[in-house]
C-alpha cells in the first residue's frame, strides 16, 4: 500500500473540476449575460424588451427540463405544469394578499410542494422511464381540461377566479420593495428575468458539481450500481424532480409578469415543445436548451407571421429528424465537432 | 451462531413455477473466504441478489452482522458494509474511471483520506487505464477491475464477487486471485466462478450449487474430488 | 331502479369504450414495449375515415367495422416501415419520434379538413327504459367490445401469431432466441394494434365529435390505463379498463367530468405506487 504524500494526491487529479472544458461555457454565459443585461434596458424599444422576457422566461423553463431529464435521466413531461402552477399560483397569491413579492415566493414554493407530492408517488414507486413520462403528462393534461372549465365564479380561489380559459388577465405586476405598490418597469422586470437566468444557470452548475448532483448523473448511467453502492436513489430523484419544479414554477412567475396566466400554460403543445428545445439544444448540457429555446421560438415566430407552413407539423418533422438523427442535440455535437477540430490543429502543429 | 458475519436459512425463491432456490442454509464468518460453483441456473446469481436486497425471497431469512436484511432496501443493506461486483460489470459508463471510483469512496471518506484511498484503491486493483478516460472506452478487463476497485473502496467486512475472472486474461486472472487473497485478510469474500483454475488459486472453502440447493459445502481437496460432484458439474476447465 | 340500470349501463359502455380504445395501444405495448404516441392521431384518423364513407353513402357498419382499421392499418405499416423499426429497444426515443408523428398527423388533418367539428348522428336512436332513456347504440357498443375481446382471446390462444405474441410479452428477448424473425412479427403486431385502434375509431364516431385534435381527449386515458394493465394484455386491459371506466364514470355522475379524470389518474397513481408492473403483475402474469 502506498504512503501518503502531497505528490500522491495531486496525481488523483480532484483539484479538476468534472466539467472542464464547460468552464468557458460559464464564462460565456457570465459576459453575454452582464452585457445583455446592461445594453438592452438602455437601448432596446419598450416591446422589444417585453419579448426578451417572455423568451427568458421559457429559456428557465427550458434548464429546467435540461436539468432533469438532461442530467438527471428523469424523463419528465411535467415541466408546463409546474409552469403553469408557478403562474397561477403567482396570480392568486398576489391579488388575494395584495403583495406581488410574497406572490412570487409563493410561485416557487407551491410548485415545489406539489412536486416534491407527486415525486413521491413516482420514484417510491420506483416507476421509471416511458412511465414517468406518461403520468407526469397526463397530470398536466388534467390541469388542462380542468382550468379550460373553470370559467364562472364557483371556481376561485379567495377573491380570484380562475377565469376558465380566458385565464387571469388581471395578472399584477411585481412591485418595487418599498411597500408603495408601485409596478416596476418594463426595463426592471427584464432585468430581473435575466438576472434570474443566469441564477438558475449558476445555481445549476452548482449543484451538478456537488456530491449530490453528481450522484444524480451517476444515478442516470447506472442506477442499480448507484443503489448498491448506498445512495438512496429515490431521494435523489425526488430532489432534482423538485428542483426542477422550483424552477419551472420561477419561469412561470416571469411569464405571467411579462404576459399573462393562461391554461395555456399547461397545453400539451408547450409540454412538446419544451420537449423539443431540449432534444435540439442538446441533453448534456445547460446551455443547450436555452439555444434550442430561442431557436426555436424565433423559427416559430417567423413561421407564424409568414404563414407558410403549419406549424405543428414543422414542429413534428423537427422532432422526428432529431431523434433519429441527432439524438445528442445539436450543442453538445457542435462542442464535438469543436473538440475535434483543435485535435485535429494540436497534432498538425506537432509535425507528420 | 452468533459469532457469523453472515447467515441464511432456508431460503426458498420462487418465480411463477420455477424454483430458483430452495431451502439454502448458508454460513459465514468475518473473514472467511468461500467460493461457489455450480452449473448455470443452480442458482448462484439469484443467491447473491437475495444477500444484496435485489431480489426478496419467498420463504427463509438472511442475517448479516446480527440484523435480518430480508425487507431491506438495496442501499440500506449496501450501507451495512456489503458490496457486490455483478455478474455484468455494473459500472457508470459514461463517467470517467476517476469519476466512478470517486463516487464509491464519498459515501465513506472525504478530503485527504479519500484521496489517500483513491491511491491505495487503484493500485491495489492494478488499474493502468488513463483515470480520464470514460469507462464505456475500456475494455471488459479493465472495467472488471474498475468495479472491483469501487467495491473494495467503501472497506466492505463482506464482498460478494459474481465471476470476478470473466473475460480476464491468465495474467490478470493470476493478479486478481493474488489481489483477492490480499483482501481477504481485511473482508470476508464470497466468489462465485465458473473457471477452476481460478478457484484452485484462491479457495479455502467450496459450497456447490445444483439446482437451486446447495450439494456439497466443505474443502477444496474433497469437494474437486468428490465424483458426485464431478458428475454432476466440474465447471469449465480452462485448459 | 331505472336510474341504477341507466347508470350501470352508461358504465359499461365508458369501460366498452375505453377496452376498444386500448386494445390496439396494449397490444403494441405489451409486445414490443414501444408507446405509440401517435395513438390519438390513429384513433382520429379511424373516425375521419369513417365520418367521410358515411357521409359519402357508405353503410355506417362497413365504414366503422372494415374500412376504418383497413386505412388505419395501413398507415400503421408504413409507419412501422419508415420510423419506428429503426428505434426498437429505444423505448423513450420511440415515444418522441411517434409524438413528433402525432403532431404531423394533426397538422395534416388540419390542413385537409380544417379546424371545423363533424362527426354522425348515432345510426340507431333511443330506448326507453323506465323514465330515462339510452342510446341503443350504447348497448351495441358494449356488445362490439365483448365480441372484439372474444376474438383478441381466440387470435392470442390459437394462432401462430398469438402464440408468439404471448411469448414475446412475458420474455421479449425469447422471440430473436428462437430465431423467429422479430422484424416481421414485430411489424404485423404493429398493423394489428393500428388497425384496432382505427377500428376503435369508427366505432365510437358516433358518440362524440369529431376534430383533428380529438385524439388529445383520449390518449391521457389510454396511455394510463395500458400501463397500469400489466404483462397478461388482454386480461390486464380489460381489467384496468373495468377498474378506470367505473371510477371515472361514478365520479363524473357525483360531481363533474373534471373530478371523473381526476380520480381516474388518482386511482392509478396509487395502484401504480403499490404494484408498479400493473394489475397483472403478480399471480396473474401468466394469463392471456
Amino acid at each position: 500500500m502506498s504512503q501518503t504524500n502531497v505528490s500522491a494526491i495531486k496525481t488523483s487529479g480532484f483539484e479538476r473540476r468534472p466539467f472542464e472544458s464547460f468552464d468557458k461555457e460559464s464564462a460565456f454565459v457570465l459576459i453575454t449575460g452582464l452585457l445583455l443585461l446592461v445594453l438592452m434596458p438602455q437601448y432596446s424599444e419598450v416591446y422589444t424588451l417585453i419579448t426578451a422576457t417572455i423568451y427568458i422566461s421559457l429559456c428557465i423553463l427550458a434548464v429546467s427540463l435540461g436539468l432533469v431529464w438532461g442530467y438527471g435521466g428523469i424523463f419528465c413531461l411535467g415541466q408546463a405544469a409546474f409552469f403553469g402552477l408557478g403562474g397561477y399560483t403567482y396570480a392568486i397569491a398576489a391579488l388575494n394578499l395584495g403583495d406581488t413579492t410574497l406572490g412570487a415566493m409563493a410561485a416557487v414554493i407551491v410548485p415545489m410542494i406539489f412536486a416534491a407530492a407527486l415525486g413521491y408517488f413516482i420514484f417510491w414507486g420506483r416507476i421509471g422511464d416511458v412511465y414517468v413520462g406518461v403520468i407526469t403528462l397526463t397530470v398536466t393534461l388534467i390541469f388542462v381540461r380542468f382550468l379550460n372549465g373553470s370559467a364562472g365564479d364557483n371556481y376561485s380561489i379567495g377573491s380570484v377566479p380562475l377565469g376558465g380559459f380566458n385565464g387571469i388577465p388581471m395578472t399584477p405586476q411585481l412591485t418595487t420593495l418599498d411597500g408603495s405598490g408601485t409596478p416596476l418597469s418594463t426595463q426592471a422586470i427584464f432585468v430581473i428575468s435575466l438576472a434570474a437566468l443566469m441564477l438558475v444557470y449558476f445555481i445549476c452548475r452548482l449543484f451538478l458539481s456537488s456530491h449530490t448532483g453528481r450522484t444524480m448523473i451517476a444515478i442516470r448511467e447506472n442506477e442499480l450500481r448507484a443503489e448498491l453502492l448506498g445512495y438512496d436513489v429515490r431521494l435523489i430523484k425526488l430532489l432534482t424532480f423538485t428542483l426542477g419544479g422550483g424552477i419551472a414554477g420561477l419561469a412561470g412567475l416571469l411569464f405571467a409578469n411579462a404576459l399573462t396566466v393562461t391554461p395555456g400554460m399547461f397545453s400539451l403543445t408547450n409540454t412538446v415543445q419544451i420537449v423539443i428545445w431540449v432534444l435540439i439544444g442538446g441533453r448534456l448540457s445547460l446551455l443547450g436548451p436555452i439555444f434550442g429555446c430561442l431557436f426555436v421560438q424565433m423559427i416559430s415566430a417567423q413561421l407564424g407571421v409568414s404563414g407558410l407552413l403549419n406549424p405543428e407539423i414543422v414542429l413534428g418533422v423537427i422532432l422526428i429528424i432529431f431523434v433519429l438523427f441527432v439524438p445528442n442535440g445539436a450543442v453538445p455535437t457542435l462542442y464535438q465537432m469543436a473538440e475535434r477540430g483543435l485535435n485535429r490543429l494540436k497534432r498538425g502543429g506537432h509535425g507528420k | 451462531m452468533a459469532n457469523n458475519l453472515l447467515a441464511v436459512s432456508n431460503l426458498s425463491v420462487h418465480f411463477g413455477g420455477v424454483v430458483a432456490l430452495s431451502n439454502v442454509d448458508f454460513s459465514l464468518k468475518p473473514l472467511e473466504l468461500c467460493c461457489i460453483i455450480g452449473p448455470n441456473g443452480a442458482g448462484k446469481s439469484t443467491f447473491f441478489k437475495c444477500l444484496t436486497g435485489q431480489i426478496v425471497p419467498t420463504t427463509g431469512d438472511v442475517v448479516l452482522a446480527d440484523s435480518s436484511i430480508v425487507k431491506m432496501s438495496p442501499h440500506l443493506i449496501a450501507r451495512k458494509s456489503l458490496g457486490i461486483k455483478t455478474q455484468v460489470p455494473n459500472v457508470f459508463e459514461g463517467l470517467s474511471v476517476r469519476e466512478n471510483i470517486r463516487l464509491s469512496l464519498e459515501r465513506s471518506f472525504s478530503g485527504k483520506q479519500l484521496a489517500h484511498r483513491f491511491e491505495e484503491v487503484i493500485s491495489t486493483a492494478g488499474i493502468t487505464a488513463d483515470l480520464s478516460e470514460r469507462v464505456d472506452n475500456l475494455s471488459h478487463g479493465q472495467r472488471q477491475l474498475i468495479e472491483l476497485a469501487m467495491i473494495v473502496g467503501p472497506k466492505p467486512s463482506l464482498m460478494l464477487l459474481d465471476e470476478p475472472a470473466a473475460g480476464l486474461s491468465k495474467a490478470e486472472s493470476t493478479h486478481l486471485a493474488n489481489t483477492i487473497r490480499e483482501l481477504a485478510s481485511s473482508s470476508a469474500i464470497i466468489v462465485v466462478e465458473h473457471d477452476m483454475d481460478f478457484i484452485k488459486m484462491i479457495a479455502e472453502r467450496i459450497v456447490v450449487f445444483n439446482r437451486g440447493k446447495v450439494l456439497m459445502d466443505d474443502l477444496p481437496s474433497v469437494v474437486l474430488n468428490d465424483e458426485t460432484v464431478k458428475n454432476v458439474y466440474l465447471g469449465k476447465d480452462r485448459t | 331502479m331505472d336510474y341504477l340500470i341507466i347508470l350501470s349501463v352508461q358504465t359499461m359502455s365508458t369501460i366498452a369504450a375505453l377496452f376498444l380504445l386500448c386494445a390496439g395501444l396494449a397490444i403494441i405495448f405489451g409486445m414490443m414495449k414501444v408507446i405509440n404516441f401517435a395513438h390519438g392521431e390513429f384513433f382520429m384518423m379511424g373516425a375521419f375515415v369513417t365520418v367521410l364513407s358515411v357521409n359519402s353513402g357508405v353503410n355506417f357498419w362497413l365504414a366503422s367495422l372494415v374500412l376504418a382499421p383497413l386505412a388505419v392499418g395501413v398507415l400503421g405499416l408504413v409507419i412501422e416501415w419508415c420510423v419506428i423499426r429503426h428505434l426498437y429497444g429505444r423505448m423513450i426515443d420511440t415515444m418522441l419520434a411517434t409524438w413528433g408523428l402525432s403532431l404531423g398527423l394533426m397538422g395534416l388533418a388540419d390542413a385537409i379538413f380544417g379546424n371545423t367539428v363533424t362527426g354522425i348522428s348515432d345510426p340507431l336512436g333511443a330506448v326507453a327504459i323506465g323514465r330515462y332513456s339510452t342510446s341503443i347504440y350504447e348497448l351495441v357498443l358494449i356488445g362490439v367490445a365483448a365480441a372484439l375481446f372474444v376474438l383478441l382471446f381466440a387470435l392470442f390462444k390459437y394462432t401462430k401469431w398469438g402464440l408468439i405474441a404471448r411469448a414475446a410479452m412475458q420474455n421479449p428477448h425469447m422471440t430473436a432466441a428462437l430465431g423467429l424473425e422479430p422484424r416481421r412479427v414485430y411489424s404485423l403486431t404493429f398493423v394489428i394494434g393500428s388497425a384496432l385502434t382505427g377500428l376503435a375509431g369508427g366505432v365510437i364516431a358516433p358518440l362524440t365529435s369529431v376534430t383533428p385534435v380529438m385524439g388529445l381527449d383520449y390518449i391521457a386515458n389510454a396511455f394510463i390505463t395500458v400501463i397500469c394493465a400489466g404483462p397478461a394484455v388482454l386480461l390486464g386491459t380489460s381489467l384496468a379498463a373495468s377498474l378506470f371506466g367505473s371510477v371515472n364514470n361514478i365520479f363524473t355522475f357525483m360531481y363533474s367530468s373534471v373530478f371523473g379524470q381526476v380520480a381516474l389518474l388518482a386511482t392509478a397513481i396509487i395502484l401504480l405506487r403499490f404494484s408498479p408492473k400493473g394489475l397483472t403483475a403478480g399471480k396473474l402474469k401468466k394469463a392471456i
